[in-house]
């Protein structure tokens, strides 16, 4: 159906894709599966026009074709289903589907029939969406059943969805992969990119695997595990266990009491959550991203306004919380550190040296600045222990005079790590630690939170990783629509379970 | 090296500004080389050209770091014009209220007049855009127009000379007065207005950059304008940046005042300013939003001001209106250069 | 007596409104399509010189309408070259284009008329007075019914609010913001074009004195929408009235009352724009990764 022959695409100097040819087949599922910044994502977005190769060649049906731009794919029935939905907010659903192919006239766009239209096709395929409802009305499964009608109002019959599942409830990934094998029947063929290989042993026929940028297996699904294709993506045997102490718990060091957090649009993102962390351990938080978890954590820290916090939280023993609480400034010089989950938007300031980014958060206390309010910066004393935070977390290169810009996903995190642990900090507030990271780092950085609990120190971990949260946690809880809904021990309980959980099931 | 490629673009730009007029300067039915060597040879002359070269390039010093300083936090302040003006009626206004009192307490308080004006005239939109949002570049451009307007009525009916025609105010107190370069330097007629603030223009350069770069609150609000998200994160109150900036900034316009009332005009002088205020802005840019570039750029403009007079008077049809084409040209092509370098974070705008 | 006064009242707050109403629908075209446009100050005094002196040089106010509309289209290029294709900070690119216009008239008419602060006079018979209210007025439910009854319209609302979405869709976004910003010079351009041949009989300097600014806080409490704009646009016209009213009449001084309306701009930003909700992709250039 669809062929890349040699596809070769540079960012900068950074080599997305190295050579990539894979082929599908007509009226079959076909997973690309690897790690992030594999270049799955990229090959894709090549073959939907979105972006153009550096070299190489795309056929389609045998047929070497130009595809310059998503209009060009359109036209040869090309549809793609990103990662992060590509719909106008304010419009409503019918007007997003028929974006680009409205009915009517130049001077008249007839809304009537394209209603008409979308609620035809929504029959048809059994994704029942209100056609008049804006789409800021909508939840994320509804989305993209929008996003799977675009492509299908356009008469797609290759249809590519790229990671579809990463903001889907369990149920509604049950429900996508339904939809999809209903397409599979009727003759037209699906690609989904994802690095989650249960879903590849679920749903797909064939398997591709990338890795670096280059194609490094296909297989054929039923003739292959797990093991495999995870040993393909990796490289090497995955370990999917981390060499971990049994927790030594000691005194209580973060109490949250009742703690709700409302969001700028109203809405309640945290709905009264309880727990404790102690110290010496790591308590872990799952669930599927935008149950809460930011707020979470962002509310501990400090960085929402008081106004939208109600409840309690403690730090051995001191109510940080409420009007008369401590600022995130203060609640970092009591010894709460953060290491934020998106840290180009948080974290860093991407165009400062390392040394300037060294000291975010910690820019009035001393060594780093003298002199009355912490008003003189300390230059010699920033330098040394920027230079020493650069050498203990193995940031590379270790010229502290680089716009962090410069830096990778994995440098600038280590750089963020040890910036926030040289705080030798009571609690440590952490989020997707590994999120876009290389392997070889994603090893340092876990040793490191597993060092620092040892060391005595509490630890409040978020990940959407399941496995690494499992992993790293000495105590589990399961947040669902902003409420814990259950604590469990991640040593005894199945990811199924802890999947079912997450969306609000409940286990035997 | 690093030095050359900063410079490249600056020089791009004012090369094409040259280009670009040229352009006009033909429609118009001149001769650019004549006209352009008539600007900056006039620029150039010692003493005079020199020295009012160095004199037009005092207020523009100002006001390019102080729209500089509000860049670095990610705020455009178009108000530098409304600030300077607001100031240096009030310079002048405590020079005349307190003109009885000696040198070292007038000059002083008329400094503080200056600066703490400005602050303030700069300070209500930047408390309006911390607070509600609302976005500086329409608010300061508006507080322009009231600065104006209440400079000119307070002129008009309450300090000027009885039956005088002119909209200028009495003079201040002789005590006020700043010396001029003629005062110390040999060979150096006194009629040119070049003065003492100069040198305090100087001296503001080198403390924006201690400021900026040497304290907390010059990280802070650089910060703020690179990454505000990242800023709060680490402690960093946006809102507060946002008026300490646009304070920070307006006092730096302010002094403009210093050095017009001070140490030239001795008054307040309705529609003294040439434009120094919107000039500001261009010679920030050019200058990269650093003490040292602001400087250089400010040289340059001053150079341009000091010759379109002269372009004004000596050339057939070309007017002094030039150098606001020039002027213009040289943003656009700074603004586009953009695309070039890798784009710096701009504080997320209250949308306009 | 009282009724002469309401009536005259009326008709000098919609001839005072048109201006703004023009460069705030320019502006309306170029925001929704997500470019921010502060340049409109200096796309007036473009269009207002370019009436002027075409009209004139060619007796006719028609031709030099035209004219002007072709100098703001020409002008709104400039713009949206260097923000679309440049990337450059749109809101410095706009002020360029202000600064420009506060010196480039004045050059040109320097040289053609001999006078920098003003251009030759236009006898009566050769002004347009109406046709202008009557442009603008009209463009308000033409502007609403393109951005919402046609094809154009949809795509440009889309490439405002998530021009991703547009492109993947099959748009050319940096064709449809091209056009939006273009057509913002035009209509701005027919609003400095009232000024001069309008409202008066001839350029001055500087004559738009801020009503670019006024025109873009009017967008933003209209919510970037044709009808609100519109009322907005009235609010304004009718401060500027009565401060035309006042003066001689009473006994405040005439600076304080030619304040009002800057005055009001600034209380009407502070107190409505959180209640605005801008387009979602303003002010930010579109980067697409090919």
């Amino acid at each position: 159906m669809i062929e890349l022959r040699n596809i070769t695409k540079r960012f900068g100097n950074v080599l997305a894709n190295d050579r990539v040819s894979l082929k599908v087949e007509p009226g079959t599922i076909h997973a690309i599966v690897g790690e992030n910044g594999a270049g799955k994502s990229t090959a894709m977005r090549i073959a939907y026009g979105f972006y153009s190769a550096d070299d190489g060649e795309i056929l389609v049906d045998g047929v070497a074709q130009r595809i310059a731009s998503p209009q060009d794919a359109i036209s040869r029935h090309i549809g793609m289903v990103h990662q992060h939905f590509m719909l106008v907010e304010t419009m409503t659903v019918a007007e997003n589907i028929v974006l680009g192919a409205e009915p009517g006239s130049v001077a008249a766009l007839d809304l009537k029939g394209a209603e008409a239209q979308v609620r035809r096709l929504s029959e048809e395929l059994g994704l029942a969406v209100d056609p008049r409802a804006p789409i800021s009305d909508l939840s994320v499964g509804q989305q993209q059943r929008v996003e799977l009608l675009k492509a299908l109002y356009r008469q797609a019959r290759l249809l590519i969805l790229d990671e579809p599942t990463a903001v889907l409830t369990p149920q509604e990934v049950a429900e996508l992969f339904a939809i999809l094998r209903r397409m599979r029947e009727q003759g037209k063929t699906v690609v989904i990119i994802t690095h989650k290989l249960s879903e590849v042993l679920e749903l797909s026929d064939d398997v591709t695997v990338m890795r670096d940028g280059k194609v490094v297996g296909y297989l054929k699904t039923k003739e292959t595990n797990a093991a495999e294709i995870a040993r393909l993506m990796v490289g090497r045997d995955v370990l999917l266990r981390v060499e971990k102490k049994p927790a030594q718990p000691a005194a209580t060091v973060l109490e949250v009491q009742d703690l709700k957090v409302t969001a700028a649009d109203r809405t309640r993102r945290l709905d009264g959550v309880s727990f404790t962390v102690r110290a010496g351990e790591i308590v872990g938080i799952a669930g599927v991203e935008g149950n809460g978890q930011t707020e979470l954590i962002e509310a501990i820290a400090g960085l929402v306004p008081a106004a939208r916090t109600s409840g309690s939280i403690r730090l051995a023993g001191d109510d940080i919380s409420g009007p008369s609480g401590l600022d995130a400034r203060q609640r970092k010089e009591k010894g709460i550190a953060h290491i934020p989950e998106d840290r180009h938007r948080r974290g860093l300031l991407l165009d400062f040296d390392l040394a300037e980014n060294s000291i975010l958060g910690v820019q009035r206390s001393r060594p780093m600045a003298v002199g009355p309010g912490g008003v003189w910066l300390d230059e010699a004393a920033i330098h040394q222990r920027a230079e020493r935070i650069v050498h203990d977390f193995d940031v590379r290169p270790p010229n502290i005079a680089l716009p962090a810009r410069s830096l990778s996903g994995g440098n600038q995190q280590k750089l963020i790590i040890g910036r926030e642990l040289d705080l030798h900090p009571r609690l440590l507030l952490v989020a997707q630690p590994t999120r876009g990271v290389d392997i070889g780092a994603i090893e340092f950085i876990h040793r490191q939170i597993l060092a620092l609990r040892d060391s005595g120190c509490a630890v409040l971990l978020v990940s959407a990783e399941l496995e690494e949260v499992t992993a790293l946690a000495d105590r589990l809880l399961v947040l669902h629509q902003g409420k814990i809904v259950r604590e469990v021990d991640p040593a005894r309980t199945t990811t199924a379970e802890i999947g079912l959980l997450m969306t609000g099931g409940a286990p035997a | 090296m690093k030095l050359l490629r900063q410079l490249i673009y600056p020089l791009l730009a004012v090369a094409a500004a040259f280009l670009v007029g040229s352009v006009f300067i033909l429609l118009i039915g001149d001769d650019p080389i004549e006209t352009y060597s008539l600007l900056i040879g006039s620029a150039l002359s010692w003493p005079d050209g020199i020295g009012y070269t160095l004199f037009y390039a005092t207020p523009l010093i100002f006001t390019g770091l102080a729209v500089a300083v509000a860049f670095r936090c990610g705020l455009l302040n178009i108000g530098a014009e409304g600030q300077l003006i607001a100031a240096a009626f009030a310079t002048a206004w405590a020079g005349i209220t307190f003109a009885g009192l000696p040198a070292w307490l007038l000059i002083p308080l008329c400094c503080l007049a200056a600066m703490g004006t400005g602050a303030v005239w700069a300070g209500v939109p930047g408390v309006l855009r911390a607070r509600f949002g609302a976005h500086e570049v329409i608010t300061t451009i508006m507080m322009n127009f009231i600065a104006v307007a209440l400079a000119s009525y307070f002129t008009q009916y309450h300090y000027k000379k009885e039956g005088d025609a002119i909209l200028q105010t009495v003079p201040i107190g002789e005590s006020g007065h700043i010396a001029r370069f003629g005062k110390f330097l040999p060979g150096f007629p006194e009629r040119i207005p070049l003065n003492l603030a100069f040198v305090l223009a100087l001296v503001a350069c080198v403390l924006v950059w201690i400021f900026l770069w040497r304290t907390r609150w010059g990280y802070e609000i650089r910060a703020t304008g690179a990454n505000p998200a990242a800023a709060a994160y680490g402690g960093i109150s946006t809102a507060r940046q946002i008026v300490l900036a646009m304070a920070v900034s307006g006092s730096l316009a302010g002094m403009v005042g210093i050095g017009e009332v001070l140490g030239y005009r001795y008054r307040y002088y309705d529609g003294f300013s040439a434009g120094y205020g919107f000039t500001g802005i261009a010679v920030a840019l050019l200058g990269r939003n650093h003490p040292v570039g602001v400087l250089l750029a400010a040289l340059l403009f001053g150079a341009f001001l000091r010759g379109a007079l002269f372009v004004d008077i000596f050339t057939e049809h070309v007017s002094k209106d030039l150098v606001l084409v020039l002027q213009g040209v040289i943003i656009l092509f700074v603004a586009s250069e953009a695309l070039f370098r890798g784009r710096a974070a701009r504080l997320e705008r209250g949308k306009v | 007596m009282r009724d002469i006064f309401k009536i005259a009242l009326l008709f000098s707050t919609i001839r005072l409104a048109t201006p703004l109403l023009l460069a705030s629908l320019g502006g309306l075209w170029s925001e929704r399509s997500g470019v921010i446009n502060i340049a409109l100050e200096g796309l007036l005094l473009a269009g207002a010189f370019t009436a002027a002196v075409v009209t004139h040089l060619l007796h006719n106010p028609w031709l030099g309408l035209t004219a002007a509309i072709l100098a703001g289209m020409a002008t709104a290029l400039v713009h949206a070259f260097v923000c679309i294709t440049c990337k450059a900070d749109q809101v410095v690119s706009g002020m360029a284009i202000n600064i420009l216009f506060l010196g480039l008239p004045a050059l040109l008419s320097g040289a053609f008329f001999d006078s920098t602060g003003a251009t030759p006079q236009i006898p009566k018979d050769q002004l347009l007075p109406i046709a202008p209210i009557v442009m603008a007025f009209a463009l308000v439910p033409i502007t609403w019914y393109v951005l919402n009854r046609t094809r154009f319209g949809l795509r440009l609302r889309a490439v405002g609010e998530n021009p991703e979405a547009a492109d993947t869709a099959g748009i050319r976004v940096e064709a449809i913001r091209y056009a939006g910003v273009i057509l913002s010079g035009a209509l701005a351009a027919i609003g400095g074009a009232y000024l001069s041949i309008g409202q008066s009989s001839l350029f001055t300097r500087n004559m738009s004195a801020g009503r670019g600014f006024i025109a873009l806080a009017a967008l933003i409490f209209g919510k970037w929408r044709p009808v609100q704009t519109m009322l907005a646009c009235l609010l304004f016209g009718l401060a500027e009235a009565i401060t035309i009213q006042m003066q001689g009449v009473t006994p405040i001084p005439v600076e304080f009352i030619q304040m009002i309306p800057y005055v009001l701009t600034i209380v009407v930003l502070a107190g409505f724009i959180g209640l605005s909700r801008p387009p979602r992709a303003l002010g930010l250039p579109y980067e697409k990764k090919r």
